[in-house]
């Protein structure tokens, strides 16, 4: 391709980037809706009553009668969806059942504590994941090769909850060297403002928290890193493979490009998008909270919550919540395969 | 040779006068304390569970408290009380010169406010004339499910430190409700200033000032320096209540002494901290009663005999022993045997198949024959006063076939458990079930439990109208000698027409590190910092 030929790729990718990102937002509103109505009938059909469950053992018939009263419940179910996505509207996503605060609020409280977690459990998953998937694709065969692919399938294999609590015992009781669970040591203080606390420490300059917050990460990401590590591993591999075959790579290699050269510069980045497909996806499963993980660590995040509202059936946490990590998922996808296009140019979005 | 002789008594010095202070408190510190969930909210009249009723504890006070380690009444923000000779009128007289929290002094406005606002006709009479309580924003589950609005009539601030209640009925236990969490007394200033929020920034008159809450993860409290009880503690200068869901996790953390005390380890966890030198083990038996019962609704259960061969085929003991794993006691009486009123003198059902199949005859059903599959209804998650109800109930069951009656098990999620239950369907026949004591009083226990014909809510729906007279006369007899005559009557009725099959009491086991001192738990559950201290 002449530079002129590709410069006027690259001007033509932008013209329509835009349009595409507005169309990719707007195919999103009826996703979430359906998303949104899928979830509310689901839970109202699924057997159980916040009401029950908030009064247990002591409910009378007053109480319950009172409460299913104040909460909406006795309302048919097709005016209840309409209250939510009234709500909806005016951006409110309602009050939880339990704790009487703003769904919002309460999603602001936990999805930072969850993005700290997703990140660096990412960023873990990444650097090993690319970095045996290369080496098993160039040494194919190998011992190394042998070794890591066998790596990746105990790490996809491995249960969350036994490793955690390995790693717990390894690294906190016997070694003493890592905290074992929660985000920060009692005694530590930290201003808080964007509550992702690592982030948070290094804005107000706090070295201490920052030093603690970032010992609190290892392990659970650690933890959580290891299924996204594993399909990273093995994407990259077969990726990398594909693209080292290509005519390219040999012509690469016969100019007398070192191999180093040609591996990280002509194949690897070639052998990016795939990758890069299943990190984005990866991502935007981290991002719906890691249930095992955030309890085993006692890590205040989305996952935890949900799963404490699915079983306290609070219905406002559950639609609110799903709603609102369904628009995380949307989203991330939507940056993912916008950064195709700044990867690879030769892709077109359309 | 001088200078050793004066080290050695330096050090014998030291050793004798250390031995002297331990054991008498000692100021500053912070204790952690580590439990399973998080508090759903810190406003006592509107919550229902024991993690939002533990941090209560500590920030709030009520007219009368219980004791350290019963729920014996003791004076709390009334000094003292009168009841009228009818026993329709209580008068409390209030401490002087307590303030909240935030230095807003305590009055009889105050406890007119804090009562008042749960009351569903706000009959209520305030000293200051501009004071007003706001709707409420949801029912008070704890006032509307104890039935508060038809035993209250009306509140009145009397002058500056002096509240009258003036009842409706008399209510022997009116008094035990009133060192309830929902009875707590707060800041009518603090709530005002923004009654949405004021579950998420309580103030009350506690020995511990709330400061911060991190959801699921902690909630910090600091001494209250100003607290009016000068003669005990607080000597903590904060506590934390952090969240740890894991209870292996929270075990791990204790051992490693990040927290100071773990609440609900794991049973199998018990044995290990048993031989840690660091950790000690802090226990009470709880106030509480697993029990099993007959769907009364169906004319099956009619059959005093049945339900006899039911109570000797079930090996109680064994099941307290390999379930409770220990954490409990069997049974005789659905009260706990520390609360007054028990009967002792009631002479248990053994476990023994041989009366069993001879009860079992004498309904008709030799060897469970023409006797139908019968269900037994267990509940799918852990309770305070059963730990596996699915493990009990298969051990049941398998009592139950030695004598010849077939039997399943059936479960739901515990929501719809606990509502299907109360419709008493046809297909339940055995339901296991159970209760946690609130304020100590028998009638908690037994007109709440058992009286059927008292309302439909009721969870058993026995029907006896013998039972149902004495729970009245239990209610509107002030003297407690007296009420306690009648409960042991009332006891002795539910064990001869076996209305229900008492299984076990569990016992509450928490591990602590050592250094945790005059950490006492409370036979309701609530936990008290007041009064602890580090070594």
């Amino acid at each position: 391709m002449s530079s002129s030929g590709r410069s006027n790729h690259k001007l033509w990718n932008q013209k329509l980037m835009l349009p595409y990102i507005l169309r990719r937002i707007l195919i999103m509103i009826p996703t979430l809706l359906g998303v949104s109505i899928i979830v509310f009938f689901m839970l109202h059909v699924t057997p159980g009553d916040p009401a029950e469950l908030l009064l247990g053992e002591r409910a009378t018939d007053e109480a319950l009668l009172q409460l299913r009263e104040h909460l909406g419940l006795n309302e048919p179910l097709y005016i209840q969806y309409g209250m939510f996505l009234k709500r909806l509207l005016k951006g409110d996503l309602g009050e939880t059942i339990w704790t009487r605060q703003k769904v919002w609020i309460e999603v602001k409280q936990r999805f930072p504590a969850t993005i700290e977690l997703s990140i660096a459990a990412l960023i873990i998953s990444c650097v090993f994941g690319i970095f045996f998937g290369i080496v098993s694709a160039t040494k194919q065969y190998s011992i190394l090769d042998y070794l890591s692919m066998i790596g990746a399938l105990v790490g996809v294999s491995m249960p969350i909850f036994w490793l955690g609590l390995v790693l717990m015992l390894i690294f906190s009781l016997h070694l003493g060297w890592l905290p074992m669970s929660g985000r920060l040591s009692i005694g530590i203080e930290l201003e808080t403002i964007t509550n992702i606390y690592s982030l948070d420490a290094l804005l107000t300059g706090n070295w201490a928290a920052f030093k603690d917050a970032v010992w609190h990460l290892v392990l659970p990401a650690f933890t959580l890193s290891t299924i996204p590590m594993a399909i990273v591993a093995r994407m990259t591999r077969s990726s990398m493979l594909e693209v080292l075959k290509q005519d390219y790579i040999k012509t690469a290699r016969a100019k007398g490009l070192s191999r180093f050269a040609v591996t990280m510069k002509h194949a690897f980045r070639n052998a990016l998008i795939p990758v890069v497909t299943t990190i984005g996806l990866q991502f935007g499963v981290l991002m719906g909270g890691a249930i095992l993980t955030e309890t085993i660590f006692a890590w205040p995040g989305v996952g935890k919550w949900m799963y404490d509202a699915v079983m306290q059936r609070d219905y406002m946490v559950i639609q609110g919540g799903t709603l609102f990590i369904a628009a995380m998922f949307v989203t991330i996808n939507l940056v993912v395969d916008v950064l195709y296009a700044v990867i690879n140019p030769r892709i077109s979005v359309r | 040779m001088m200078k050793k002789s004066g080290i050695c008594l330096i050090a014998l010095i030291f050793l004798f006068t250390g031995a002297a202070f331990a054991g008498s408190p000692q100021k500053g510190g912070t204790l952690v304390f580590g439990r399973g969930g998080d508090s759903v909210g810190l406003d006592p009249a509107y919550e229902t569970d024991g993690n939002s009723f533990m941090v209560c504890d500590n920030v709030y006070e009520a007219l009368v408290a219980y004791a350290d380690e019963s729920t014996n009444l003791e004076p709390g923000l009334a000094e003292s009380w009168k009841i009228s000779d009818d026993g329709k009128k209580y008068t409390f007289h209030l401490r002087k010169g307590v303030k909240f929290h935030d230095g807003t002094p305590f009055n009889a406005d105050a406890v007119v406010f804090s009562i008042g606002r749960m009351m569903k006709e706000r009959n209520v009479k305030f000293l200051d004339p501009k004071m007003k309580i706001p709707p409420q924003e949801r029912p008070p589950e704890y006032w509307v499910s104890m039935e508060m609005d038809d035993t209250i009539g009306s509140i009145e601030a009397v002058d500056e430190y002096t509240v009258v209640f003036n009842l409706k009925r008399v209510e022997a236990p009116f008094l035990a409700n009133m060192g309830m969490d929902f009875a707590d007394i707060i800041s009518p200033t603090a709530f005002l200033e923004n009654p949405k929020e004021f579950l998420r920034n309580p103030v009350g008159t506690g020995p511990f000032k709330f400061v911060k809450w991190v959801k699921d993860d902690r909630i910090i409290l600091e001494k209250n320096k100003n607290y009016w009880d000068k003669s005990g503690g607080p000597y903590l200068d904060k506590v934390v209540f952090r969240c740890i869901p894991e209870n292996s996790v929270r075990f791990l953390e204790l051992k490693t002494g990040n927290i100071h005390i773990c609440q609900f380890p794991n049973a199998a966890d018990i044995p290990m901290a048993k031989k840690d030198p660091n950790l000690k083990l802090i226990s009470q038996p709880g106030m509480n009663i697993g029990y099993l019962s007959f769907n009364h609704t169906k004319p099956l259960w009619e059959d005093v005999h049945l339900r006899r061969a039911i109570a000797y085929a079930i090996d109680r003991k064994a099941i307290v022993d390999n379930i409770y794993q220990g954490m409990g006691q069997v049974a005789k009486n659905p009260i706990p045997p520390t609360m007054w009123g028990y009967n002792d003198d009631i002479e248990d059902y053994p476990h023994d198949p041989e009366l069993a199949k001879k009860e079992l005859k004498k309904a008709g059903y030799p060897d469970g024959k023409g006797l139908p599959e019968i269900t037994l209804w267990s509940m799918p998650v852990p309770r305070p006063y059963n730990p596996e109800g699915l493990k009990v109930g298969v051990a049941m069951i398998s009592d139950l076939s030695k004598i010849g009656v077939k039997a399943r098990i059936v479960s739901y999620d515990w929501g719809t458990y606990l509502k299907r239950q109360r419709e008493q369907p046809e297909d339940m026949d055995l339901f296991q079930l159970g209760w946690t004591g609130d304020n100590g009083d028998p009638d908690n226990f037994l007109a709440v439990l058992f009286d059927g014909l008292a309302s439909p809510s009721v969870r058993t729906q026995w029907k006896n109208e013998k039972y149902h007279d004495l729970m009245l006369k239990g209610k509107q007899t002030v003297d407690q000698a007296k009420r306690a005559q009648i409960y042991k009557q009332a006891l002795k009725l539910i064990h001869d027409e076996v209305a229900v099959i008492s299984v076990a009491h569990s016992t509450v086991i928490w591990p602590a590190l050592n250094n945790v001192a005059n950490f006492k738990l409370h036979p309701t559950a609530s936990v008290r910092m007041k009064n602890v201290w580090l070594e």
